[in-house]
């Protein structure tokens, strides 16, 4: 059974009096372990799709499937629930909380999870050596450079050992080496098992995981749908 | 895992209220005034409340005072003729009251004569009291130097007087009133005693005559002997004499619980022995529950003003909350998308208003406190600060926390994650 299943998803957006189809029959699996990227021009349906992947948004139509469950009818508050355990994010541009150090920002989901404020911290310091933050724990986001604060994005998405971890143009922001250290980083945590979708415009991006959706006007381009 | 986590959502509010010290500063004064005011008021209107009731307790809330009146002009003038005007109460009344009600303790009457006393060139134009031992202990004058007037002065009829303590100050002003003799006219008194009593006013719209401390006490006897039963007054160049036997009567009651009934035998027995009202009857016990009343009212009024400017506060908590709610729109995007519920952003908001409307609070107690304090040192007005008022100034801030806190988290919690994530 795949980790994470879409069936035949649509998601619609009423603007007006007219409907328009963001994501039109999306179907595709990923394997747990895995590492996909999910290429696309802009417009054509991206962000949906990974808003829809990370539970922050619910399919018109359609099934996700997500660790043997279908998430797509869920409230509020069992997406919530979903995002807390099952999801990490690593953002394009960061988005740390700027008065919370580098500790207090990977404990964040943890938080919401309800764990302990020791048991929290002692994973916290543990996942940002991971990411080689040793000597930072208590420095703010202004404090940090690009590389840094990215790095902290990632150690804060696999804070609660999530079943997978979306990535929405991680290196989009950085120079080219400090991209490619977060891409090795990435890679590294991928080979120790973490499941990993990558959103990016870049091929060489792309070009380094195990398979690239290609996403045009809301519909995967065929042959990339990867059943 | 539904963990909400009381110490750390208190700390981290403090955390963030301390990022904007001056910002939470401010939204702060505005409950620490609301709640000061309110407080420094209530003390304010309480402090007036007990003032008022203990003056009137000094009254005597055992007695009934009884005032002799004199009626309108019009209702004399068919007996103009005889140019003596009668009325007031009598000694019929007196002893009727005295002798026929129950419950009755004692009366003190009292009868009055304006006159002018001196001691060589100090004079005061004051009221001389014709009056009874038992005057003082009645109507809780205190005896400064010598004594009161006594049982054998009043029955030899005596020559000797009581100066009240401003009357005393006035004539004899390095004073050696003690032995002394005070004149009026021909009539030669001998001080034997000094007195000071509360200042009367007017209670329940109805004015108390006299001062006791400039007044002049004689035994009733002596007065009745000296000045005969009818006193001359000068108006507008005619003389008029009138007959009053008696200015005031006291009546002590047994019992704070007979006091209504007595006062109702005695206003049946005036009515039936009085064609006009040419008295008037006081009730300080009355006049206790009324000021009460009022004051309470007073009280009401001037806590609801403050409470205004506790709203005003509250206004501005939820003015600062909700700009901040929109300043700090990633935060909660990406809070959401890190598995924060609706309730989660909630609390988080709710926390820090609450904390900014009980610190704000907190100090508004303090001062609160303090203002009063000083109000009583500086202006000299009584005041008192009830625990009641602390606890409901309190609770106020609280419930404006909440209230005015609600809203803005409310907005909070219901914005889309995904737009708050794309907010820059």
């Amino acid at each position: 059974m795949p980790l994470a299943e879409m069936k035949d998803i649509w998601r619609t957006y009423r603007m007006g009096s007219t409907l328009l189809h963001a994501l039109r029959g999306v179907s595709f699996s990923i394997e747990q372990g895995q590492m996909i990227s999910i290429m696309g021009p802009s417009g054509s349906g991206k962000s949906t799709l990974l808003n829809l992947l990370g539970c922050l948004d619910t399919p018109t139509r359609g099934e996700y499937i997500l660790g043997g469950r279908n998430v797509a009818q869920l409230d509020d508050n069992e997406l919530s629930e979903i995002r807390s355990t099952e999801i990490g994010f690593i953002f394009q541009s960061y988005n740390l909380i700027t008065q919370l150090n580098v500790v207090e920002n990977i404990e964040i989901p943890l938080y919401y999870q309800g764990m302990s404020e020791r048991e929290s911290y002692e994973r916290a310091v543990e996942l940002a050596e991971r990411v080689g933050l040793s000597q930072r724990l208590t420095h703010v986001p202004t404090e940090l450079s690009g590389g840094e604060r990215q790095r902290v994005g990632v150690a804060r998405a696999l804070a609660s050992s999530p079943l997978i971890v979306l990535a929405d143009e991680p290196t989009g922001n950085l120079d080219t080496k400090t991209g490619n250290q977060i891409l090795t980083l990435l890679h590294q945590l991928n080979d120790e098992g973490v499941t990993m979708i990558v959103v990016t415009h870049d091929p060489r991006v792309a070009a380094e995981t195990e398979r690239t959706l290609r996403l045009v006007d809301g519909q995967l381009q065929d042959g990339t749908d990867g059943t | 895992m539904i963990g909400f986590q009381l110490k750390r959502t208190l700390k981290s509010g403090l955390k963030s209220l301390w990022l904007h010290k001056m910002r939470s500063g401010l939204t702060m004064l505005g409950i620490t005034f609301g709640v000061c005011s309110v407080i420094a008021m209530l003390a304010i209107g309480t402090g007036a409340s007990e003032e008022a009731q203990e003056q009137i307790r000094k009254l005597g809330s055992h007695n009934i005072i009884i005032q002799s009146v004199k009626p309108p002009e019009s209702q004399s003038a068919g007996d103009s003729t005889s140019r003596i005007s009668e009325y007031g109460i009598t000694y019929k009344d007196a002893a009727l009251i005295r002798d026929t009600v129950p419950d009755v303790v004692r009366t003190v009457p009292t009868r009055k004569v304006r006159a002018n006393v001196y001691v060589q060139n100090r004079r005061i134009d004051t009221d001389i009291v014709g009056t009874v031992p038992w005057y003082a202990e009645v109507n809780n004058a205190t005896v400064l130097r010598g004594g009161f007037l006594t049982q054998g002065h009043l029955q030899r009829k005596a020559g000797v007087c009581v100066l009240g303590k401003d009357a005393a100050d006035v004539l004899f002003p390095l004073g050696d009133a003690l032995g002394s003799v005070v004149l009026q006219g021909e009539l030669r008194f001998k001080v034997i005693g000094i007195i000071t009593s509360f200042a009367r006013g007017e209670f329940g719209g109805k004015k108390l005559q006299g001062d006791p401390n400039s007044e002049v006490y004689i035994p009733l006897t002596t007065m009745n002997l000296f000045y005969g039963p009818n006193t001359m007054h000068q108006s507008g160049g005619t003389f008029t004499s009138e007959r009053v036997d008696l200015h005031e009567l006291t009546v002590q009651v047994q019992s704070l619980d007979d006091v209504r009934r007595v006062e109702a035998v005695i206003a049946q027995i005036l009515r039936n022995s009085h064609s006009k009202e040419d008295y008037q009857l006081i009730v300080p016990l009355q006049l206790l529950v009324q000021a009460r009343r009022t004051q309470w009212i007073f009280s009401i009024v001037l806590g609801s003003i403050a409470a205004i400017s506790l709203l005003v506060g509250g206004i501005g908590i939820m003015n600062i909350t909700l700009a901040t709610v929109m300043e700090r729109t990633r935060e909660i995007g990406i809070r959401r998308a890190m598995g924060a519920k609706r309730r989660h952003i909630i609390f988080q908001f709710l926390t820090e208003t609450l904390l900014l409307a009980l610190i704000g609070g907190g100090l508004g107690i303090a001062f609160g406190v303090l203002a009063p304090y000083l109000v009583q040192r500086l202006a000299g007005m009584r005041t008192i600060v009830r625990l009641w008022s602390l606890l409901l100034a309190f609770g106020i801030s609280a419930a404006v926390g909440i209230i005015f806190g609600i809203y803005p988290a409310y907005r909070a919690a219901n914005m889309d994650p995904i737009e708050a994530l794309r907010h820059e």
